[in-house]
């Protein structure tokens, strides 16, 4: 074997062994999931199970208890959809609507305006928790979805603006221009020129929104009341829940279905996923 | 009429406008000013000057939080750098199947802190992880039970951090590499110049950027990071595993105190502005391509 090849082995073996590192937790929280109780006590962490049981995953949606409450993920993982959907789109829409300004409508102040809503993409949310709450109590929207919604949309607009500004800026002014010698308005031209190019970015933002507002937890514990808690709440809790018995098994699977949204879109839309990802980050 | 029509496009941004001065400046306002004060279950809002800083610097689970900040994020950020940077180098030599393993290294960035935090603890729990699995196989006095060894809970923390944020880096320096212009590599290659010279004489210096861009991305994460401690210690053992972000939340929902919650969460806004803040700057600059 020449040396040429053994560093191609080699180099595949790495990746691979890479590889399995990252499946790893997913394997053993799917294998977990599928066990017994008492196989999971004399068996090993990652032997197949020997007798598969969908018990677990019928506990951890309908009947596992989060705190005091035996109701299992579904009221909560429905929370997260009510709270995500809206918020997803409020934010989105409002994103699309400033980054078309910045992009293409600019005028004195917009770059210190622009500046300003990046600074608050990069906050760390600790600083506005409590007067967030506060606030909530006083519009009367504490402890309730539209609550969250709010809080969502509020902080997920720097994000959506960002995207959309730097997808705008490389449709040339010289098109807006020409519109507006048309006689074309505001809305008009972004209706029939912007919109219609828009639908790689509103993935994008969508996918991003989605993503951060499913996995959200620090907003859903902070401002969420015992009805109106997000999957992911839910899911820390059922983990954390001291009554009974242990029951590893329902964990993984409440995980996993907890999981599940954002993994879905992940395998769907990967390319748009990290995009959104990387457009914070890399130079637009 | 006229009027309205020329201001279309301030009207539309105003609600944005009063929306993030009043939610995230006047917010941050308000934090600052009751960090300045001696509130406890209740804001107060006379001045007392440093007097919650000063608390926050005397408490010693403050100080746990702080070191721990820096262990973990300093480690974090390394060690997912270095693992980033090896698996795009290695990806990038024509792999079969390459699109396969980018998206098994990119997933767990898709999943909740909460999901990653639950799984590892249940993957590095002593009783029937990974310890108890590997004595099984015979090596009856293997430990590995860092999760509820005080001084060790902390880099289990950095492994869960690491194999979340890990592929991102990957993906983002990936890019980095193929965005080199071929041209100089070919020349290089023809200059019969090895491979590894190549990437760290020509191909890594031109991903500064790049660089630059995951240091401010990790590093955000490493300062925000309060999901994957919750989920994976939640703080413990005792407070050994406390963050800023945990303390903070402790002292404003389970404690009561929320001058110490004020003044911590104030020196995490610092800590991100100052590594935050050139980067922007510099973003920001107009460009001289365009």
């Amino acid at each position: 074997m020449t040396t040429n090849t053994m560093l191609r082995w080699g180099l595949y073996g790495i990746l691979i062994l890479f590889a399995l590192f990252y499946l790893m937790p997913l394997f053993v929280m799917l294998t977990t999931s599928l066990k017994s109780l008492e196989e999971i006590r004399t068996g090993s962490l990652l032997a197949l199970p020997r007798a598969i049981t969908f018990q677990p995953w019928l506990e951890a949606w309908s009947s596992a208890c989060a705190g005091t409450q035996c109701e299992g993920l579904r009221p909560f993982f429905w929370n997260s959809v009510l709270m995500a959907v809206p918020a997803v789109a409020i934010s989105t829409v409002i994103g699309a609507i400033n980054g078309y300004v910045f992009a293409q409508w600019r005028f004195r102040g917009a770059n210190l305006f622009f500046a300003a809503i990046l600074f608050g993409c990069f906050i760390p949310f600790q600083v506005v928790l409590m007067p967030m709450a506060r606030m909530l109590g006083l519009m009367g929207l504490a402890g309730t979805i539209p609550g969250l919604i709010f809080v969502h949309v509020i902080y997920g607009i720097g994000f959506t603006t960002l995207f959309f500004r730097n997808y705008y800026v490389t449709i040339p002014q010289e098109l807006v221009r020409a519109a507006r010698v048309d006689g074309a308005g505001f809305f008009r031209i972004f209706f029939a020129i912007f919109l219609p190019l828009s639908l790689p970015i509103i993935t994008v933002s969508v996918i991003w929104q989605f993503t951060q507002i499913w996995n959200d937890f620090l907003f859903g514990v902070s401002f969420s009341g015992a009805g109106s808690q997000p999957v992911t709440v839910a899911l820390n809790n059922i983990v954390n829940s001291t009554t009974g018995v242990k029951a590893y098994n329902v964990d993984m699977a409440a995980a996993i279905i907890a999981a599940l949204p954002t993994l879905f879109v992940y395998v769907v839309a990967g390319k748009y996923f990290i995009r959104g990802l990387t457009a914070g980050s890399v130079k637009g | 009429m006229e009027w309205l029509e020329r201001n279309v496009p301030k009207l539309v941004l105003a609600p944005s406008f009063v929306a993030i001065l009043v939610f995230v400046y006047g917010f941050i306002g308000w934090t600052a000013w009751v960090s300045l004060t001696k509130s406890k279950l209740m804001p107060r809002y006379e001045i007392d000057g440093f007097g919650q800083y000063g608390r926050l610097v005397a408490s010693p689970r403050w100080d746990v939080a702080m070191d721990n900040l820096f262990i973990f994020g300093a480690l974090f950020i390394v060690i997912s750098m270095v693992v980033g940077l090896m698996l795009a180098i290695f990806l990038d030599q024509q792999i079969r199947s390459e699109g396969v393993l980018r998206t098994i290294y990119l997933y767990p960035m898709a999943l909740s802190l909460i999901v990653t935090g639950t799984s590892w603890k249940w993957i590095l729990n002593p009783g029937l992880g990974i310890q108890e699995m590997v004595r099984g196989w015979g090596f009856e006095s293997f430990t590995f039970d860092w999760l509820i060894r005080p001084e060790m809970a902390i880099y289990t923390v950095v492994i869960a951090a690491v194999w979340q944020a890990s592929g991102f880096v990957m993906a983002l320096f990936l890019a980095g590499l193929r965005s080199v212009d071929t041209e100089i590599i070919r020349a290089a290659q023809v200059d019969g110049i090895p491979t590894h010279r190549i990437y760290t004489a020509i191909i890594i210096p031109t991903m500064a950027p790049i660089f630059l861009s995951a240091f401010i991305v990790l590093a955000h994460l490493a300062i925000k990071a309060f999901d994957l401690v919750i989920a994976l210690t939640n703080g413990g053992p005792g407070y050994a595993t406390d963050l800023p972000a945990t303390y903070m939340y402790a002292m404003a929902f389970s404690r009561g105190d929320l001058g110490q919650a004020a003044a911590s969460a104030m020196i995490m806004m610092m800590v991100i502005f100052a590594i935050v803040v050139p980067y922007l700057y510099s973003e920001l600059r107009p460009r001289r391509d365009h």
